[in-house]
């Protein structure tokens, strides 16, 4: 293996900051691998080579006279597909945006290049991010890099590969109901949803805008930080975007701090795997020995939080996905008929078949005579899970759970069973509908090598105590 | 009997007013007009992927001040909704909009009917909403329709009207006074011809003495107040019609068509849109907090019936002259400019109505535009007041005025035209005239008294019109009379 491969993301930066390593020679490395290992996963679906190569000598040249910043120097990074870089396509694996490049940067893709990250690739996903495997894209699904005949997980499946495969140190996802915390506890990574409104969402494209939010995966506890810290902040062109003071996340991580546990009744039931389980409840455990105390919690409305989380996020989707029409960028079908045919024929071959379900079910809880009873009511349950989240804060610092009640299964064994798949984001689309942070930590594997993830939720913009059982769990495991 | 008979229209106006903001609601984009297609815009305006729409303040600002000029209520707190529909010159599918929770409720509009009767219809809200795009459709014969999308985010309240109005010519007088308060809180150009303004009217009919309300119909398409007045009359006269010769009106949109005169079925009640209101995510909740509002409405400027009130408390000039010069506020602020230096109120609002106003239109001259200041205004009429100056002389020396931008003294100097007022110089040369008329004077003296006119006539030509008419009057009178 490669020197490259065992870099974390922080000690690139501190090898090229301090020019024992080229930044040009590790996106060189890091775009190397993405054309192999990268395309065998079929993780990637544009490789931005010329730009990262160039911001990687931009790098070197200030380096050399002496006025380079940034916590992440030279670091190769990848964006889902879903986050806009200019001058590149941004697909969101999706037929209906051939060759569509936006004229912008996202927000997102701009703080990191601040901070002097190398932008190496756009990685695939569900279609719009919708999806648990990655099965939907346009341009075909990715394998889990541990069994290429298992999913990685969705809907930043590509982003998750990348880092697992060790493409690059750090990737960005999208998170709408759990689409990096799933993925991640597939692939034996980790994965952070932010606070909605900790990172920027301009130049994030739409799918459930309430709940979307950017999200950073990596390997260790440091790169995870250094990734949320770097992307994150108050955007002026992002109205729900938040401030707040980040504390000094490297000097803080590494605290002995013992945490209140909360353990959620509601997230050990029937269909959680018993190996899972296991896992969870040995951390427990481990974690108890070490100090931290745990309290049994009831979060009451868990068992609504999927079919809320649908509801929304379609109703949010269906007007969000309203502007790929044919008229200003992407695809056009059914030129030569009126608009509506044009409408019809564009969308249609378009949007794959969970887009067109997500944006039929959307449709149809806002319209009218529906509107009250499933938009409205699940708008009303949503505030009682935040609530059931504020109440449960009061007493614990974190809340501990399984991420996903399955390991990885099998490239279409799901993929025609719309509910099934659904029920992968059982545990994790409560943080994103109260929009509390929560990180999914690799906790080792199960019987058949299969990695299996923790989750950790915490209050708003207390991604600090995350970072902190993440760091203590790494010690233990390392 | 007229047509209508026995039955009495109800109808309610929806407007929309463009603010005259500098940039759009929600993005930096600059609003101008007859600018290149589709050059101010932006990836927010023009709905790309993943950008996010940032409110205007400036919008808000603008909306709460109609909301507390006509007496509604701010509320503080309000939210923005997506309308959904598909159209291309809609770029992101939904317009962002205001429904169950709009920045302003309640109000009213009060206004006068030309026989000067006093009428108010009530406001059922005011919201905040961005424009959509312009679809130029094929004109010569282009397989295809084009797209302009700088209007694309101008910033608009829609008024809501209760319905309150009776009459076409109410609505014409609700949307009168409704322009009027738009211009003068500097909001809205107001012109409706360039669609700055725009109307939509729902219109019904029911027998008089019923309470209930008939079915309506909803009109649109109308360019001009006029449009609108008509586009009325024309549907009362139809649904009254209908239902007089035992027919129903159904729940319908028209369109009002300008060339026709008719107001022809665009889409039926079956038809009608769901627009699928839902809150738009990207937007916070909109707060307005109690100083904001006690800031906005501190620095509301005096309105038009204060304004009217006002000015004839202060300048003792005629309730309708109040109402014509209060018609803009850069009109009064004119007149009350030229009051400034000047004393006599009456005579200078007529002299403003009927010479300056009568100027600026036969020249298609704006009043800010015109050449001739306030100031030189009160100069002249100082001169009129103090005799230096005849009436028609004025008028004469306004004429110059009005043309070359010169002052009154300048003019009167190259014209060489002063006033006679010297009573010994005019006295002599009525002398002359007497004595040359000696007929004229013998029947005068018998009794026909209106014969004065002529000597008038005789003095006037041989000063060459600038003999002062009261001091010649009062002369001849003397001399005639012996
Ligand atoms: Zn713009």
């Amino acid at each position: 293996m490669s020197e490259y491969k065992k870099l974390s993301a922080s000690e690139i930066s501190a090898k090229v900051k301090s020019r024992e390593l080229k930044a040009v020679d590790i996106a060189r490395e890091a775009i190397e691998l993405a054309k192999t290992d990268g395309k065998k996963l079929n993780a990637f679906i544009t490789i931005c080579e010329e730009k990262a190569l160039a911001q990687a000598e931009a790098i070197d040249k200030k380096l050399e006279n002496g006025d380079a910043q940034g916590d992440l120097l030279g670091v190769p990074v990848a964006l889902k597909d879903n986050i806009i870089y200019q001058d590149y396509e941004t697909t969101c694996g999706s037929h209906i945006l051939d060759k569509f490049k936006p004229p912008y940067d996202s927000t997102c893709a701009k703080n990191l290049i601040n901070a002097g990250a190398v932008i190496i690739g756009k990685t695939n996903l569900d279609e719009f991010a919708m999806g648990s495997s990655n099965e939907n894209s346009y341009y075909g699904p990715v394998k889990n890099p541990i069994n290429h005949k298992l999913v990685p997980g969705g809907s930043s499946g590509g982003s998750t590969a990348v880092v697992a495969e060790k493409i690059v140190p750090i990737a960005f996802g999208s998170e709408t109901g759990g689409s990096v915390r799933q993925p991640a506890s597939f692939c034996g990574v980790l994965g952070l949803k932010p606070t909605y409104g900790a990172i920027s969402r301009y130049g994030l494209v739409a799918f459930g805008s309430s709940l979307d939010q950017i999200s950073p995966l990596a390997r260790n506890s440091e790169d995870i930080a250094l990734a949320y810290k770097v992307a994150s902040g108050r955007d002026q062109m992002d109205s729900t975007s938040v401030a707040f003071e980040h504390p000094d996340y490297l000097k803080e991580l590494n605290s002995s701090r013992k945490f209140k546990i909360g353990i959620p009744k509601e997230y050990f039931v029937d269909g959680l795997s018993d190996e899972i389980e296991k896992s969870v409840r040995d951390v427990i455990i481990f974690l108890e020995k070490n100090g931290h105390s745990f309290t049994q919690i009831s979060l009451p409305m868990t068992d609504k939080a999927i079919a809320v989380y649908y509801i929304i996020s379609s109703a949010e989707a269906s007007a969000n996905l309203a502007r790929f029409d044919g008229v200003k960028y992407g695809l056009r079908e059914g030129k030569d008929k009126d608009l509506l045919g044009m409408y019809g024929d564009t969308r249609s071959a378009g949007f794959g078949d969970e887009v067109k379900r997500r944006i039929m079910l959307g449709t149809y809880v806002l319209s009218s005579g529906y509107y009250d009873a499933y938009y409205i009511k699940a708008s009303k349950v949503r505030e009682l899970m935040v609530r059931d989240f504020e109440k449960v804060f009061e007493s614990v610092d974190l809340i501990i759970s399984p991420t996903t009640p399955t390991t990885a299964f099998k490239i279409g064994e799901k993929i025609d069973d719309p509910l099934a798949m659904y029920l992968s984001d059982i545990f994790t689309a409560p943080a994103n509908l109260s929009g509390i942070p929560a990180v999914s930590l690799p906790l080792g594997k199960s019987s058949d090598n299969l990695p299996i993830g923790v989750q950790f939720m915490a209050p708003h913009f207390s991604e600090l105590s995350l970072f902190q059982i993440s760091k203590q769990l790494e010690s233990h495991n390392n | 009997m007229s047509e209508i008979s026995g039955f009495e229209p109800v109808i309610g106006l929806e407007v929309h007013a463009q603010l005259l903001t500098n940039s759009k609601i929600f993005c930096g984009c600059k609003v101008s007009y007859g600018q290149q297609p589709n050059s101010l815009t932006c990836p927010v305006c023009l709905g790309l992927p993943g950008a996010l729409p940032v409110l205007n303040k400036r919008a808000v600002e603008f909306a709460m001040r109609m909301i507390l000029a006509t007496g509604g209520t701010v509320k503080n707190r309000s939210v923005f909704a997506r309308k959904n529909y598909f159209y291309p010159d809609l770029p992101k599918g939904y317009q962002i909009s205001q429904y169950d929770k709009p920045i302003g409720q309640g109000g009213k509009i009060k206004f006068k009917l030309e026989n000067g009767q006093e009428k108010s219809c009530g406001l059922t809200r005011i919201h905040l909403e961005e424009d959509a795009g312009k679809s130029l459709h094929p004109e010569h014969g282009e397989p295809y329709t084009r797209v302009d999308l700088n209007r694309c985010g101008t910033p608009l309240i829609e008024i809501v009207s209760e319905p309150d109005i009776r009459s076409a010519e109410e609505a014409y007088g609700y949307l009168s006074k409704l322009k009027q308060i738009l211009q003068y809180l500097e909001v809205c150009s107001g012109d409706m011809e360039k669609g700055h303004l725009r109307c939509d009217a729902n219109v019904s009919v029911r027998p008089v003495g019923q309470k209930k309300f008939g079915t309506r119909t909803e009109l649109k398409n109308m360019n001009s107040f006029k449009g609108v007045e008509k586009a009325i009359n024309y549907e009362i006269k139809r649904q009254t019609k209908l239902i007089k010769s035992g027919g129903t009106v159904t729940q319908s949109t028209l369109l009002w068509d300008e060339k026709k005169q008719v107001a022809e079925e665009m889409r039926s009640k079956e038809e009608s849109k769901d627009y699928r209101y839902f809150p738009e995510p990207d937007l916070v909740n909109l707060i307005v907090n109690d100083a904001w509002k006690e800031d906005v409405s501190k620095n509301l400027p005096e309105l038009p019936d204060e304004k009217s009130t006002r000015l004839i408390s202060d300048y003792h000039i005629r309730q309708y002259d109040a109402l014509v010069l209060t018609d803009s506020r850069a009109l009064a602020d004119y007149y009350e400019k030229v009051m400034v230096d000047f004393g006599d109120g009456q005579a200078a609002a007529n002299w403003i109505q009927t010479e300056f106003l009568g100027l600026l239109k036969e020249s298609k001259v704006e009043i800010q535009e015109s050449k001739v200041t306030p100031e030189m205004i009160s100069a002249l009429l100082a001169k009129v007041k103090s005799g230096e100056l005849s009436g028609k002389m004025a008028k004469e020396v306004f004429g110059e005025m009005f043309a070359s931008g010169k002052q009154a003294e300048d003019i009167i100097k190259d014209k060489g035209l002063v006033q006679l007022s010297d009573e010994s110089a005019l006295g002599t040369i009525i002398d002359n005239i007497i004595s040359v008329n000696p007929d004229n004077l013998a029947k005068y003296r018998d009794g026909k008294t209106n014969l004065l006119g002529f000597f008038v006539g005789q003095v006037m030509k041989e000063t060459k019109g600038q003999a002062n008419p009261q001091v010649v009057n009062k002369l001849l009178k003397e001399k005639l009379e012996g």
